[in-house]
């Protein structure tokens, strides 16, 4: 890593005491990317996007936010209705986390298509989930502040999953509460953690960089980089690209905003909370949706709970279940159906995750939560060993050139 | 360092060696135990505060509530459900068989007087709050509460008969005060 000669002096004196100006150079100017990257690799850089949103629109929104069981839904509707561009600021923040997970989620599946988890790119792809864990339970208390009766019920079920904890669970749960019942000590305390954990997610985001850019950028053909033949530098090639992206990105996000703000909520978090009333049907919010299908298909508290976090925790051993060498699903005829399968799987998990559980809802959501983990434990590991990969083409450069011929 | 480092006995040239790791070791468990406590306050500071834990009593006036109905009163912020029970709910509650029940506990074993059944109205599932209180509710196959999060069914004791909740809806600890008024905490 030579520092690059900077012409302005100012610049140049700041560099020699920290190089921010070089490594700003190296990670956003002059870091070689692959040349082939699809539209797929613009979900990152969209994520990252989104959780600048989320951090500007938060930090004003909690100064007119107040965390209190009896000013809380109010100080919500206050926000709507009295302060300026109240309104705006929080359908930006409520649809900006549903963009935010729809980016992450195409991100992940998109890693899982093209073997981005495969050496040496193991612990990005873990940061990348622990990015994803932090952001589900910054989500969820989140969606608690507003104190509707979702935010409440939600608030209940999903903190009483830790009473299924054998022995210490009553314990965990009401040191969870700060009281006996969800209440106001609880809504204080995922105030401050909803607060914190953005942040949190920042820092995780910075060592998902710091990875990607040790390991580099994978790429649709799955092949490494070999030379400076199979690399464009980053800008302004892929800053112009990503740019785009985010236009593209502005025009589907500010369209929910502004003419179906309400499409991702709940009606019932319009009427405050009420701890003696349960709304006959609770659903999480979508993002939620195929882990609550999953905790829902198993007929026992404790294994319902594990299976849902199972769930999640096995995509860690994700890069070895995958004992294929071939890294991208392109050049691995059986895999790619397999995938797709496995994505529908996952649709269908939501889908029954949105459904009261009773009738054939039962039977589809089990036998989708066994098609799960049959994929991630059982096909993957199989696969990599019985399928016959296409033929490698030589390089990124090669695979670019071939594909125009 | 070296492993025989605390055991060692000082003995010749190893002596100055073997008491730096000793006092290495002492040094770092008692730091690392320190710190472990002083992490205490801030784990205890989330637990339930004085104020809260004051809020653990509430009575209940019984002369209200006729045979075959029911209340709802509240109780360290949960619901506590009182139902007054009708001769065959009792009867059908006493003759239950202890198999057919998936947390056996004899109904005799559940409440005071007989007619009187008081539970905690928050599901052992997930901590909705289970339907028939009310005389529209749906009451579940068992003449008891029916929670409509995931459909456990209750009987007319309070214990689950189906469903996914594992336990049956806790008794809360409570006191009659006179024939008609409980104390609950």
């Amino acid at each position: 890593m030579s520092a690059p000669a900077f012409d302005n002096k100012i610049i140049k004196w700041i560099d020699e005491r920290i190089p921010l100006f070089t490594v700003l150079e190296h990670s956003t100017s002059s870091y070689p990317t692959p040349k082939n990257l699809n539209y797929w690799w613009n979900f990152g850089s969209l994520a990252l996007f989104a959780l600048v949103i989320m951090i500007m629109t938060g930090i004003v929104l909690a100064m007119n936010y107040t965390g209190h069981t009896s000013m809380a839904f109010d100080s919500v509707e206050r926000i709507m209705r009295d302060v300026n561009y109240g309104w705006l600021l929080r359908y930006l923040h409520m649809n900006g986390a549903s963009f935010f997970f729809i980016c992450v989620y195409i991100h992940i599946f998109r890693g899982m298509y093209y073997g981005s988890y495969k050496a040496p790119r193991e612990i990005l792809w873990w940061i990348g989930l622990l990015i994803y864990l932090a952001m589900m339970a910054t989500a969820f208390m989140g969606y608690v502040l507003p104190w509707g009766q979702m935010s409440f019920w939600g608030a209940t079920v999903i903190t009483n999953l830790f009473s299924a904890v054998p022995v210490v669970g009553d314990f965990i749960v009401t040191w969870l509460w700060g009281g006996f019942a969800v209440d106001n000590p609880t809504l204080n305390r995922f105030f401050s953690l909803h607060y914190l954990l953005p942040f949190v997610i920042f820092a995780l985001v910075f060592l998902h960089l710091v990875a990607l850019h040790t390991s580099k950028s994978s790429n649709p053909s799955g092949i490494e980089i070999k030379g400076p033949q199979d690399t464009i530098p980053f800008h302004p090639y892929y800053t112009i690209k990503d740019l785009f992206g985010v236009g593209v990105f502005m025009v589907v996000f500010l369209g929910f905003v502004f003419f179906a703000p309400n499409f991702f909520g709940e009606p019932d978090n319009y009427i405050p909370a009420n701890p003696m009333v349960t709304p006959p049907h609770i659903v999480p919010e979508w993002y939620y949706l195929p882990f609550y299908a999953i905790l829902r298909a198993i007929p026992d508290k404790l294994g319902g709970v594990i299976a849902m976090f199972g769930a999640i925790l096995v995509l860690f051993a994700l890069p070895w279940l995958d004992s294929s060498k071939v890294k991208s699903g392109r050049f691995r005829p059986v895999f790619k159906w397999f995938f797709w399968l496995f994505l529908a799987d996952c649709v269908v998990l939501g889908w029954i995750g949105g459904k009261p559980a009773e009738g054939n809802y039962i039977p589809i959501g089990q036998a989708a939560t066994a098609w799960y983990f049959f994929h991630l434990l059982v096909v993957l590991p199989l696969l990599g060993r019985l399928e016959k990969p296409l033929a490698l083409p030589a390089s990124i450069s090669a695979s670019v050139l071939k594909e125009k011929a | 360092m070296s492993s025989h480092s605390i055991s060692a006995a000082p003995s010749g040239s190893s002596q100055g060696e073997s008491r730096r790791d000793f006092l290495l070791i002492a040094t770092s468990a008692v730091g690392a135990v320190g710190t472990a406590l002083a992490l205490w306050p801030f784990v205890h500071s989330m637990n339930p505060a004085a104020d809260t834990l004051a809020l653990s009593t509430t009575e209940v006036d019984l002369s209200k509530v006729a045979e075959g109905m029911a209340v709802t009163v509240t109780w360290q912020g949960k619901p506590v459900f009182v139902r007054h029970r009708t001769a065959d709910e009792v009867k059908a509650a006493e003759e239950t068989p202890m198999a057919d029940l998936r947390d056996p506990k004899a109904d005799k074993d559940r409440v005071q007087k007989a007619q009187w059944l008081i539970l905690i109205g928050v599901c052992t599932h997930l901590g909705c709050i289970p339907l028939g209180q009310k005389a529209a509710d749906p009451r579940g196959d068992f003449g008891g509460w029916f929670c409509p999060c995931h459909g456990s069914h209750y009987d007319t004791s309070g214990r689950i008969r189906k469903g996914p909740a594992p336990l049956n809806l806790p008794v809360p600890k409570y006191t009659f005060l006179t024939d008609t008024s409980i104390r609950i905490g």
